[in-house]
C-alpha cells in the first residue's frame, strides 16, 4: 500500500505539472484513461493526458459501504475488491474494456442495466479529489454516507466529460451483492413490452433490470432467494414469461449484444420510460425498463432528436456516424452560457478536453 | 458564530433604499403579496433554527413563476439581495433573513402539477409539503422516500436547497438521490430546465449541483420527485444495550452482514429517557442506549433479515428485541424517534441540534469524546441519530436566559463538528451549513476549495445577489477566525484520546 500511495503521489505532481504548463502554454489536454470510450463525444485536439500512473485502492472497509480508488484503478480491480467481500457497484457501469478505469467511468457517468430500479453512478459518487485547470489538487464531498457541505462538485463531475476538472481520486458508495438472481423472458411486441416494463415497475417487485430487444421482453429478478421464487411466480403467472439466459445482462452491460456490432451510427435515447415505441428507421433496443432506447440507424440526427425531445427527453449520438453532428444534445443557449462560465470557474483556461462535449465548451 | 451579517467578514453587501425598494415591489406584485412593517414580517424573521434572528427589508409571496421572474430581474436591476424561503423549517438558518435583503417565501406554489405513475414521477410546485407528496399518491401504492422529521411542514424546494435527509436514507438515499428535473429562475430572471423527464439530461448534472445549493445559485420553481412502489412487507426491531458502544458495534455488525435496513435509528439514555416521558413509545428507560431497526421488502426477505438482525443484535449485546409486525406497534415505536427533538425541548429551556456524519465505526468513539466535551463544558447532551448513515444529532441543552450559555453551546457545537471532521467525517450530513456551519466550513475546506465554491457561485450569480452570507464563508472570514481554529492536518483537541 505505501508503494502505491508513494506512486500516486508522484503521479499527481506530474500530471499537475503538465496541467500548469499546458494553462501556461494556453494549449489543450486530452484526459485518458483507458481509452475504452474514445468514440463517445467529439475528439479532442490536445496532447493526451493520461491517468494509468494514478491507480490503486485507497480504502476499502466493507462495513463502511464505501470504496476508495484513484482514477486511473481498473474499473475491474474495483469490481473484485468489491466482489471478494459479497459487494459491488449496483449501478453497473459499462464493463467495454480491461483498460476501463474508475475515472473513465465516473466523467462519462455511465450506468448499466440496474440504473432504473438501483440509481445512477452519479447516485453513488460520495466525493473526489482532482486537480483543478491550475493544477491545484481539491477534495469535495468525502468518505461518509451523507454530507452536504458544500456545493455538490462530486456530482457534477460525474458525467462532465472530463471537461471540467481531472478526476484523480473517487469514494463510491456500495451496497451488497444480492445473493440470487434469476431471469425470465417472453416473446411479445414492443408497444406491450414498454407496457409491462412500466406496469412491473410500479409495483413492489425485486426487479433490477427490463430490456427488450430482438422480440424479447426480458426481466431479471435479485435478492434473497424466497423473495426471488415468490416474485418469479407472480411474473410466470401474470406474464407467462419463463426463465432465460442470464448472460444477456452481462453482454448488454458490455454493449456487446448485436445492435452495438452494427456499422450504422448508434444513438442514445433517454426518454420517460412509458414513451410509446418510438417511429425512427433501423434497429432498436429498450434498456432501463423503457427509459434508455438504443437505435441504431442512418437517420438524420436532426429526426432523432426531435423524437427524443418530443418524449421530453434527449439524445446522444454515441457511437459513429458524421463527427460534425454534436454528439450531444444542443442545451438551450443560457444552459450553455452557464456551462462555460463553470468550466470557466474550473479551468479558466480551457485546458481540459475543449469540445469534447459541447463544440464551445 | 454571529447570526448577523458582518460586511467586514462576510462582504459589502449594497445599501437598499427601501422607500424605493417598497414602490418597486408594490409595482411588480399584488398588494397582499408585499409585507413589509415589523408586525406583518416578523414571523419571517427566522427558520427552523430559532437562535438567530433578522426582520427583512420587505416579505413577498409570489404566486406565479412569471412573477419570481420580474422580482429576480428588478432587484438584479436594483441590486437588492434575495434571500429565498420555503416553510421555513430549516435547522441551520439558510432562510435567516438580512436586513437590507428581499425575503423571498415560496410558500405560495403550493399545487401538484402532474401524478405520473407510468414514470414514477410527479411534478410538483416548491411550496407543496414533503409528507402532502405521498399522501397524494399512496392510492397508487406510491410514495416519496425522503422523510425529514419536519416532514407534514417543510416545502419541497426547501427540501431541495438543503438536500434534505430522513431516516431512511441509507437505504433510499437524500432529496438528490430523489429528484429527476428541477425549473429554477436564476438571479437575472432567466427560467432554465434542469435534467429532463427522463432519467437523466443533456450537459453537466446540474440538477445535482443546485441540490443542497442552499438558495445560492437560483430560485426553485418546480421539481419533479422520483416515486417508488410503497414496500409490501415492513418490520421494526427495537433493541436495548447496557452500553452505548455495543449498540456502536451491531450497528456496523449489521452493516457488515451485508443487510441493508431501511432506518437504523440511535438514541442514547437522555433521549431515550425525554422521549418515554413525552410519548409513551415503549422504551427501555433503564437502557444506556437504544437501536431501532426497520426492515422492508418483499415479505420472504424481510423476514429472513429480521432473524439474522436479532442474532447480531444478540451477538453484539442487546439484553433485549422487540419486534413490531403490527402497523399500529411500529409508528408506536417510531413516535418516540420521530418526536426526540420536542421532547428533548422539554426537559431543557432551549436545545441546540448537531448534525456531523462520521465512518460507522468511529460511533462509539464519537460519542464518548461528544460526551467527554460535554462535560468539560458542564453542558448536557442527548443524542439521537441516525446511526445506519453515520449522521450523528446531538441535542445540545442549554438555557439561553443563563449568561453565556447559548455562547457555550455554540462552542461545544463547534468544538463537536470539529471532532466529526477529524476521523474521517463532515460537519453537515443534512441539515445544511445555512448561517449556522459558515465557520467551521473553514475547518473542513481549504482555501482553494472554497475558492472554487466562490466560482460556481459567481457563474450563476456574479454580483452575489442570492442568499449573500450562506453556505460558503469568505477568506476573510477563514482568516480571522483561524487564529482560533486547528486547522486540517492537526486534530482539534490534542488533549483528547487521538482515535
Amino acid at each position: 500500500m505505501a508503494q502505491t500511495k508513494q506512486s500516486g503521489d508522484d503521479a499527481l505532481t506530474s500530471l499537475a505539472g503538465r496541467i500548469r504548463a499546458a494553462a501556461a502554454a494556453g494549449e489543450a489536454l486530452a484526459i485518458r484513461g483507458g481509452g475504452s470510450k474514445d468514440f463517445l463525444g467529439h475528439v479532442v485536439g490536445g496532447a493526451e493526458l493520461g491517468t494509468g500512473d494514478c491507480r490503486g485502492i485507497v480504502a476499502h472497509e466493507p462495513s463502511e459501504l464505501v470504496i476508495t480508488a484513484r482514477a486511473g484503478t481498473p474499473l475491474a480491480d474495483v469490481e473484485a475488491a468489491l466482489a471478494a467481500e459479497g459487494q459491488m457497484l449496483p449501478f453497473e457501469p459499462p464493463r467495454l474494456a480491461a483498460e476501463s478505469t474508475l475515472g473513465g467511468a465516473v466523467a462519462a457517468g455511465l450506468s448499466g442495466p440496474a440504473r432504473p430500479f438501483r440509481g445512477a453512478l452519479r447516485d453513488y459518487v460520495l466525493g473526489c479529489r482532482v486537480l483543478d485547470g491550475r493544477g491545484q489538487p481539491l477534495a469535495f464531498g468525502g468518505r461518509v454516507m451523507k454530507n452536504v457541505a458544500g456545493y455538490d462538485v462530486s456530482r457534477l463531475l460525474a458525467g462532465s466529460m472530463g471537461c471540467l476538472a481531472l478526476l484523480t481520486e473517487v469514494s463510491l458508495k456500495v451496497l451488497p451483492a444480492p445473493p440470487v438472481a434469476v431471469t425470465l423472458a417472453r416473446e411479445c411486441d414492443e408497444a406491450e413490452a414498454i407496457r409491462e416494463m412500466c406496469r412491473l415497475a410500479g409495483q413492489p417487485l425485486p426487479l433490477s433490470a427490463a430490456s427488450y430487444g430482438d422480440g424479447l421482453l426480458r426481466l431479471r429478478l435479485s435478492g434473497a432467494a424466497g423473495a426471488v421464487a415468490a416474485a418469479r411466480r407472480d411474473i410466470e403467472r401474470s406474464l407467462g414469461a419463463g426463465e432465460s439466459d442470464p448472460a444477456h445482462w452481462e453482454a448488454l452491460r458490455g454493449q456487446r449484444t448485436g445492435i452495438f456490432a452494427t456499422p450504422m451510427p448508434l444513438w442514445r435515447l433517454s426518454v420517460p420510460a412509458a414513451t410509446p415505441p418510438l417511429e425512427l428507421p433501423g434497429r432498436q433496443l429498450i434498456d432501463w425498463a423503457g427509459a434508455q432506447r438504443w437505435i441504431a440507424t442512418d437517420a438524420d440526427a436532426h429526426t432523432v432528436r426531435a423524437a427524443a425531445t418530443a418524449a421530453g427527453g434527449h439524445a446522444t449520438r454515441y457511437r459513429g456516424g458524421d463527427d460534425t453532428v454534436p454528439a450531444f444534445h444542443p442545451l438551450p443557449d443560457a444552459l450553455l452560457a452557464l456551462h462555460r462560465r463553470l468550466k470557466a470557474a474550473l479551468d479558466p483556461a480551457g485546458v481540459f478536453n475543449p469540445g469534447r462535449m459541447y463544440g464551445t465548451l | 458564530m454571529s447570526a448577523l451579517h458582518d460586511p467586514r467578514l462576510d462582504g459589502e453587501l449594497p445599501r437598499v433604499d427601501r422607500g424605493r425598494l417598497l414602490a418597486a415591489l408594490r409595482a411588480l406584485l399584488p398588494a397582499e403579496a408585499v409585507l413589509h412593517g415589523n408586525e406583518a414580517i416578523a414571523p419571517f424573521e427566522c427558520d427552523g433554527l430559532s437562535a438567530y434572528r433578522q426582520r427583512p427589508a420587505a416579505v413577498v409571496l409570489p404566486e406565479t413563476v412569471d412573477q419570481v421572474q420580474s422580482l429576480m430581474r428588478r432587484m438584479n436591476d436594483m441590486g437588492v439581495p434575495v434571500v429565498t424561503r420555503g416553510a421555513g423549517t430549516g435547522l441551520s438558518g439558510g432562510a435567516l433573513p438580512l436586513a437590507d435583503a428581499v425575503l423571498l417565501v415560496m410558500t405560495r406554489f403550493s399545487r401538484i402539477l402532474e401524478v405520473d405513475a407510468d414514470n414514477l414521477c410527479a411534478r410538483v410546485q416548491p411550496g407543496v409539503t414533503n409528507a402532502a407528496i405521498s399522501e397524494a399518491v399512496r392510492g397508487l401504492g406510491l410514495y416519496y422516500a425522503p422523510d425529514p422529521s419536519s416532514q407534514i411542514a417543510c416545502s419541497i424546494g426547501g427540501n431541495v436547497a438543503e438536500n434534505a435527509g430522513g431516516v431512511h436514507c441509507l437505504k433510499y438515499g437524500l432529496t438528490v438521490n430523489n429528484v429527476r428535473s428541477l425549473e429554477v429562475v436564476t438571479v437575472d430572471g432567466e427560467r432554465l430546465r434542469l435534467g429532463s423527464a427522463a432519467l437523466d439530461g443533456p450537459g453537466f448534472d446540474l440538477t445535482a449541483l443546485l441540490t443542497g445549493s442552499e438558495g445560492m445559485l437560483g430560485v426553485i420553481t418546480e421539481v419533479t420527485v422520483n416515486l417508488l412502489p410503497v414496500p409490501a412487507c415492513r418490520r421494526v426491531l427495537l433493541a436495548g444495550f447496557d452500553a452505548v458502544g455495543a449498540a456502536g458495534d451491531a450497528v456496523a455488525a449489521i452493516i457488515a452482514a451485508g443487510i441493508v435496513p431501511a432506518g437504523l435509528e440511535m438514541m442514547d439514555a437522555p433521549a431515550i429517557r425525554a422521549a418515554e416521558a413525552f410519548c409513551g413509545a415503549g422504551y427501555p428507560t433503564d437502557a444506556a442506549a437504544i437501536l431501532i431497526c426497520e426492515l422492508d421488502g418483499v415479505e420472504g426477505d424481510v423476514e429472513d433479515e429480521a432473524t439474522r438482525v436479532r442474532a447480531l443484535l444478540a451477538a453484539a449485546g442487546a439484553r433485549d428485541v422487540r419486534e413490531a409486525t403490527e402497523a399500529a406497534e411500529q409508528a408506536r415505536l417510531w413516535q418516540g424517534r420521530k418526536s426526540a427533538f420536542p421532547a428533548v425541548g422539554r426537559i431543557s429551556p432551549d436545545y441546540y441540534c448537531m448534525d456531523g456524519t462520521i465512518p460507522r465505526r468511529e460511533i462509539a468513539r464519537v460519542l464518548q469524546g461528544i460526551s467527554d466535551l460535554a462535560e468539560r463544558y458542564g453542558l448536557g447532551v442527548a443524542n439521537v441519530f441516525h446511526a445506519g448513515d453515520g449522521n450523528l444529532h446531538p441535542l445540545i441543552l442549554y438555557d439561553v436566559m443563563n449568561p453565556g450559555e447559548l455562547e457555550k453551546a455554540e462552542r461545544l457545537g463547534g468544538d463537536i463538528l470539529e471532532l466529526c471532521v477529524s476521523v474521517g467525517g463532515t460537519i453537515t450530513g443534512e441539515h445544511g451549513v445555512g448561517r449556522e456551519k459558515i465557520d467551521q466550513m473553514c475547518v473542513q475546506f481549504s482555501d482553494a476549495e472554497l475558492a472554487a465554491f466562490h466560482g460556481i457561485k459567481a457563474a450563476f450569480d456574479p454580483r452575489g445577489l442570492m442568499n449573500p452570507g450562506k453556505a460558503v464563508p469568505t477568506l476573510a472570514r477563514c482568516a480571522e477566525i483561524g487564529g482560533m481554529h486547528v486547522h486540517r492536518g492537526e486534530l482539534p483537541h490534542p488533549e483528547l484520546e487521538r482515535f
